[in-house]
């Protein structure tokens, strides 16, 4: 029974995709193609994300902590 | 005082809630007094015998963001497909030139109708629909299905019997077969036939149509009426003949195409106001007054106001108290085009002149419709006998258009004394307070849910707001799925993120069809995630049922 309601709810969120982008409308292969593209872009976003974030992240703190309290350090 | 924003003046401000609410509650608190509540800015003792409360919430900028990228990604497989088309790799279905004609002027210009080519054709399905029965609170529908995306269609041959109806125009419900209601009207049918084959001022003027001017002009509180065979054309025909050039027309903005197209036709100087807004009509009064005509500065010949009694795409009411007053001050002429209102507002279906409590002599021209209340076809003009006398003589429509034929003629004649009483019966009246009643119900229940719903409370069209270009065509198929015709309207009807889906309560729905139609909406509102407003009540139901003082009923 709860594997119908997950179920359910994923077709539920797969469907409020399909609105809010207008791929509802599309013919079948037209959707197949947004799909496509859809999925690759996210796929890189994500990509992107879990290689540059956390550096970019440290560095900035780094950067932060340097500038306000950092002072004493700074010769070493 | 318990709760400060709870009651006031003997009404709760809980349901209409908008910005300047509390602040008015705040006054009547300080006071100690209750005084008189101003609504959207206007004191109410004055103009207004009862509350006018109007909403038109805006949906949050998530859903105008969406709305932009659905229709973003439509215009880009768009242009994907008209690429396809032009270079052959897809066929055409739309209109071509012949080969020998390539060189020629170009006749059909592809981009202009982008839209209707690559969006429109997508959920076309869901307009056009034929039925086969009378368009009643439930009628029978024809199966079409289509192999080609909607280019083109073909009947199954099956009918869908008893979709219950909530797009038909059928306020008071008088589009009805029953035996007993029709029997004058099969009476005239048979002792005039169908055809009139002339026009009014040749051979065409029946003793039906003089019987039902005078009518008209009674049922109205006016001197004299004129009918016509066709609603647009009363509109269209009839403005011409009304105005001409250097004289000013000043329009409201959402008027019906009926009125666009007279105006331009007369070839008066138009000037747009701002939707029932009373500031922007005043100002272009005042600045028409004070500057006159464009060049020569002289004063305008005549100055007229156009607007409706219902728009029918917003569901709201004309603000007739206030434009009465400017009309006066400014000496400017009213023409009020009561298609939407005529029958279905007011305590016994007179219009929004009823409505308001004010006397038809305050209005100049009144125009209406015979299609939505009264279950015929027509139009009428409405006026002092001046007025309907010159029109007579001088517009298009009254000499050049085939006149009414006599059996529709009956059917107004029938259903307009069944309104007024004059057959005897209760009927009319009954009709009048059950759209009412079916009215309040349907768009309180509907703002319970937390659908965002445009217009008057007691304007029995009801919008509710879509705004996602794909939940146009899901929302339509989905209720017709579970057995209820509506109406989606979309772009160019409306601007361009308000699509909606545009319900007409009437006084044939019975509380069961209602509450059918309430619960697939409900469910639908939630699959489809429609349910936008901010200030819904389900989320504190016994909140609402413990403080709710409704005088109504």
């Amino acid at each position: 029974m709860d594997i119908k309601r997950v179920k359910d709810y994923i077709y539920w969120l797969y469907y409020q995709y399909l609105l809010i982008t207008c791929s509802y409308v599309l013919e079948p292969w037209e959707q197949s193609m947004f799909h496509t593209i859809t999925v690759t872009v996210f796929a890189m976003v994500v990509y992107t994300a879990y290689v540059f974030v956390p550096i970019h992240v440290r560095l900035a703190f780094e950067f932060f902590s340097q500038m306000f309290g950092g002072h004493p350090e700074s010769t070493v | 005082m318990a709760n400060p924003s709870a009651v006031c003046n003997g009404h709760l401000h809980h349901h209409h809630q908008k910005q300047n609410n509390l602040l008015k509650s705040g006054i009547c608190k300080k006071n100690g007094i209750t005084k008189g509540i101003k609504k959207n800015g206007i004191s109410n003792g004055t103009l207004y015998k009862k509350k006018f409360v109007e909403h038109f919430e805006q949906a949050p900028m998530y859903v105008a963001v969406f709305t932009f990228l659905g229709f973003g990604v439509g215009t880009i497989f768009g242009y994907l497909r008209d690429f396809m088309r032009a270079w052959g790799l897809e066929k055409r279905n739309v209109a071509t030139e012949r080969e020998q004609q390539k060189d020629f002027v170009p006749l059909y210009q592809d981009f202009e109708n982008f839209y209707t080519r690559n969006l429109y054709m997508r959920i076309r399905d869901n307009w056009n629909r034929p039925i086969c029965s009378v368009p009643g609170p439930q009628f029978d529908l024809m199966e079409r299905v289509t192999d080609d995306y909607n280019w083109t269609f073909r009947f199954t041959g099956r009918i869908i019997k008893n979709v219950i109806n909530m797009g038909s125009y059928n306020y008071l419900g008088f589009a009805e077969t029953d035996v007993n209601a029709l029997k004058t009207v099969t009476i005239e049918l048979q002792k005039y036939g169908t055809g009139i084959c002339s026009t009014r001022q040749e051979m065409g003027t029946l003793d039906k149509h003089v019987e039902l001017e005078k009518l008209v002009a009674t049922f109205l509180g006016v001197e004299d009426a004129m009918v016509f065979g066709m609603g647009f054309a009363t509109n269209s025909m009839n403005i011409p003949a009304l105005v001409g050039k250097g004289c000013l027309i000043l329009s409201d903005e959402l008027n019906h195409t009926s009125l666009v197209l007279g105006a331009r036709l007369s070839g008066a100087t138009i000037r747009i106001f701002k939707h029932n807004n009373i500031q922007s009509l005043e100002k272009l009064l005042r600045d028409a007054i004070i500057y006159g005509q464009p060049r020569s500065r002289r004063a305008w010949r005549k100055i007229i106001i156009l607007v409706e009694g219902i728009y029918s795409m917003e569901g709201s009411i004309v603000r007739l108290p206030e434009i009465v007053s400017l009309k006066k001050k400014y000496k400017a002429y009213l023409y009020l085009d009561e298609a939407h209102s005529i029958g279905a507002v007011g305590a016994t279906g007179r219009g929004v002149v009823e409505y308001f409590g004010m006397s038809p002599d305050d209005v100049d021209v009144l125009m209406g419709t015979f299609t939505k209340s009264f279950g015929a076809a027509g139009g009428y003009i409405a006026g002092k006998k001046d007025l309907v006398d010159f029109l007579r003589t001088h517009s298009h429509s009254a000499v050049y258009a085939t006149s009414m034929c006599p059996p529709v003629a009956e059917q107004i004649i029938r259903a307009m004394k069944c309104v007024m009483g004059l057959d005897g019966t209760t009927q009319g009246l009954q009709r009048v307070r059950q759209l009412g009643k079916n009215t309040r119900y349907f768009r309180r229940r509907l703002h319970e849910m937390g659908f965002i719903i445009y217009g008057n409370d007691d304007s029995p069209v009801v919008p509710l707001l879509l705004y996602m270009p794909g939940k146009i065509g899901a929302f339509a198929r989905r209720m017709l799925e579970k057995n209820i015709g509506v109406v989606v309207v979309g772009f160019p009807a409306t601007p361009i993120t308000e699509s909606r889906a545009r319900f007409c309560v009437s006084a044939a729905h019975t509380r069961e069809m209602l509450d059918t139609v309430l619960n697939a909406l409900d469910e639908l509102g939630d699959f489809l995630h429609l349910k936008y407003s901010r200030y819904s009540k389900s989320s504190h139901p016994e909140l609402y049922e413990e403080t709710r003082l409704e005088l109504e009923d």
